[in-house]
């Protein structure tokens, strides 16, 4: 449902934009009328708009997005090749946001009120509140530019990767990860802690975690066993809710670090007006950010017990 | 509203968010006599070029030779207007809609919640992405309508939620019996009662919009060139990282200076509305 209003409002909005593929692509003077009217004829593009909707929604059900004006392929093929690089990406930053943002709200629950907590606090207010580009930028200059550690830009160095030892290419694929994943990774890590904090806050003020201490459990046992535990449900309502966030972030690292996902595809697509490939990843990141609420479901039944008992 | 200020002033960090806010909104109103330049004339491009920071430039020089410190504290001026009069926007919108819906309730509720629920669930970059980039040259009134129109989503939820919360306590129906018509209850009766929530939003919403306004300008479908936009100056300076880097440096910091500050100021008026998070 979610997937085809959106796929019915991009085509909208595509054809209420002025202009079509054609007129910026061709400069008048250089390119005759003709040429253009035929090229229009060729895509259907001088064909009434109920027709182009009927055709362009047929395709899709069938898994055509249609053909890419500014690589002369499938648009379907331009995104195929794109999308493990957006999924490695996503992937390992959101291990870094979950891992990190869960231990440091976790530490910093535990610590309430301490000067650790408020740094901890004040960090992830800043993280929280910092442009993800941005943050880029500086990860750039610090660790790419002035100590030279990492690679600027790219998923692997396309001058000597060829020549690479299995293991080498492996560790050249790490290194121009890192930066990247680390940017995406942090900031999401900083909306995780705060979620955190407050759930182990909640947590430990209840009843259970009590009777745990006064059945002589080990302080241990109760911060693992009975507090994180319960206080991982609201963070995984947050998984669920991250998957737009760590989307849109995606575009604009993908473009700081020249990252050839579908975040820089889309953006490569809406400056040549790729009418194909604009719908297409938003599409395709529509279908994500379902696929990333069914995830969360799932999770949240295998965590809480009680969720799998109502059934 | 007395009682408000004072629940303010009582909490450490909002008092810096507020200071914080204020300072920024003074230096973006006189920006014009605070900047020592011209934002968008090119003093000298044959020895200007990439100056660092000194006396002269404290913020340094860009690739056109132009004085960076004006270019931000212009920057502030687009950004911050951007986002008032988009959250403005946004706010109005929502708040109608939420008040619709709540007031009316059925089938009116229904068709609105469905499609406020379906609207969040689309990534909202790639939405604004495709309507800003369609549309060549949107400009700045542009770009203040599309983030307006894309963002008073939450607003409407928020408020339609405190509508029903109070549509049935007693003074409600009070003025109800003494023949209140459903548009003076509304503006007289309600919208006293959710303002409150609403104004934490929105507080915490200009934030967000700089922070995406900034992106849209930082991949060039944002605030049209030479106007400062501080998205677009971080964006040129990724250029000359190297060679001058602190073109891209001084932009983030405004922005993360002014994110902290409406953070900290929306965080202080939420517990300050609702002792009970106190």
């Amino acid at each position: 449902m979610i997937v085809f209003l959106v796929a019915t409002l991009t085509f909208v909005l595509l054809h209420v934009a002025p202009g079509d593929p054609f007129t910026r692509a061709s400069d008048a003077t250089l390119v005759p009328q003709e040429v253009i009217q035929q090229q229009r004829r060729n895509f259907g593009l001088d064909q009434p708009i109920y027709v182009q909707y009927r055709r362009y929604l047929t395709n899709l059900a069938r898994g055509d997005f249609g053909y890419s004006f500014r690589e002369h392929r499938p648009a379907a093929a331009a995104i195929v090749e794109r999308i493990p690089n957006t999924l490695l990406l996503a992937a390992v930053a959101l291990v870094i946001a979950f891992a990190l943002g869960v231990f440091v709200g976790a530490v910093q629950a535990t610590r309430r009120g301490s000067a650790a907590d408020d740094l901890l606090s004040l960090l992830s207010l800043t993280l929280y509140s910092m442009p993800v580009f941005w943050l880029g930028v500086m990860l750039l200059l610090l660790f790419g530019v002035a100590l030279d550690w990492f690679p600027v830009g790219g998923v692997v160095d396309d001058t000597i990767y060829p020549y690479l030892s299995p293991l080498g290419r492996v560790w050249d694929r790490v290194q121009h990860l890192m930066l990247p994943a680390v940017t995406l990774g942090v900031v999401g890590a900083a909306v995780t802690a705060r979620y955190q904090r407050a759930a182990m806050l909640d947590v430990v003020g209840q009843d259970f975690i009590r009777t745990a201490r006064a059945k002589g459990l080990q302080e241990r046992a109760v911060f693992f066993k009975h507090a994180l535990r319960n206080a991982l449900l609201p963070v995984i309502t947050l998984f669920g809710l991250s998957f737009p966030l760590l989307l849109s972030g995606s575009v604009l690292v993908e473009t700081v670090f020249a990252w050839p996902g579908i975040g820089k595809l889309a953006v490569d697509a809406i400056h040549g007006r790729d009418y194909a490939v604009v719908t297409a990843v938003a599409i395709i990141a529509a279908i994500m950010v379902v696929v990333g609420n069914l995830l969360a479901d799932v999770l949240y039944r295998v965590v809480d017990p009680r969720t799998r008992e109502a059934q | 509203m007395r009682a408000l200020l004072r629940g303010l002033w009582q909490q450490r960090r909002a008092r810096y968010g507020l200071a914080l806010v204020l300072a920024l909104c003074g230096l973006a109103v006189l920006a014009p006599w605070l900047a020592p330049h011209d934002p968008v004339s090119q003093l000298d491009l044959a020895r200007g070029q990439y100056l660092a920071p000194s006396m002269l430039h404290p913020f340094g020089t860009d690739f056109f030779s132009r004085d960076l410190l004006s270019r931000v504290l212009y920057g502030a001026r687009i950004s911050l207007s951007i986002a008032f009069l988009s959250v403005f926007l946004s706010v109005t919108v929502g708040t109608a809609v939420g008040m619709t819906a709540g007031l009316a309730g059925g089938a009116v509720d229904a068709v609105l919640m469905r499609g406020v629920d379906a609207a969040l669930a689309v990534p909202r970059v790639f939405l604004l992405l495709v309507v800003v980039a369609l549309w060549d040259n949107v400009g700045v009134a542009g770009l203040i309508a599309v983030l307006g129109f894309t963002n008073w989503f939450d607003t409407s939820r928020i408020v339609r939620a405190e509508v029903l919360s109070i549509k049935h306590r007693t003074y409600v129906t009070a003025a109800q019996a003494l023949g209140v018509g459903p548009r003076r209850l509304a503006v007289r009766h309600l919208l006293p009662n959710v303002a409150a929530p609403v104004i934490v939003t929105a507080t915490l919403g200009i934030g967000q919009i700089i922070l995406i306004e900034a992106g849209l300008s930082y991949l060039g479908v944002g605030v049209p060139p030479p106007t400062p936009s501080w998205g677009s100056i971080i964006q040129e300076g990724q250029q000359a990282l190297a060679v001058a880097p602190w073109v891209a440096t001084f932009p983030g910091i405004a922005i993360v200076v002014t994110v902290v500050g409406f953070s900290l100021l929306g965080d202080g008026l939420r517990d300050a509305l609702d002792p009970t998070t106190r």
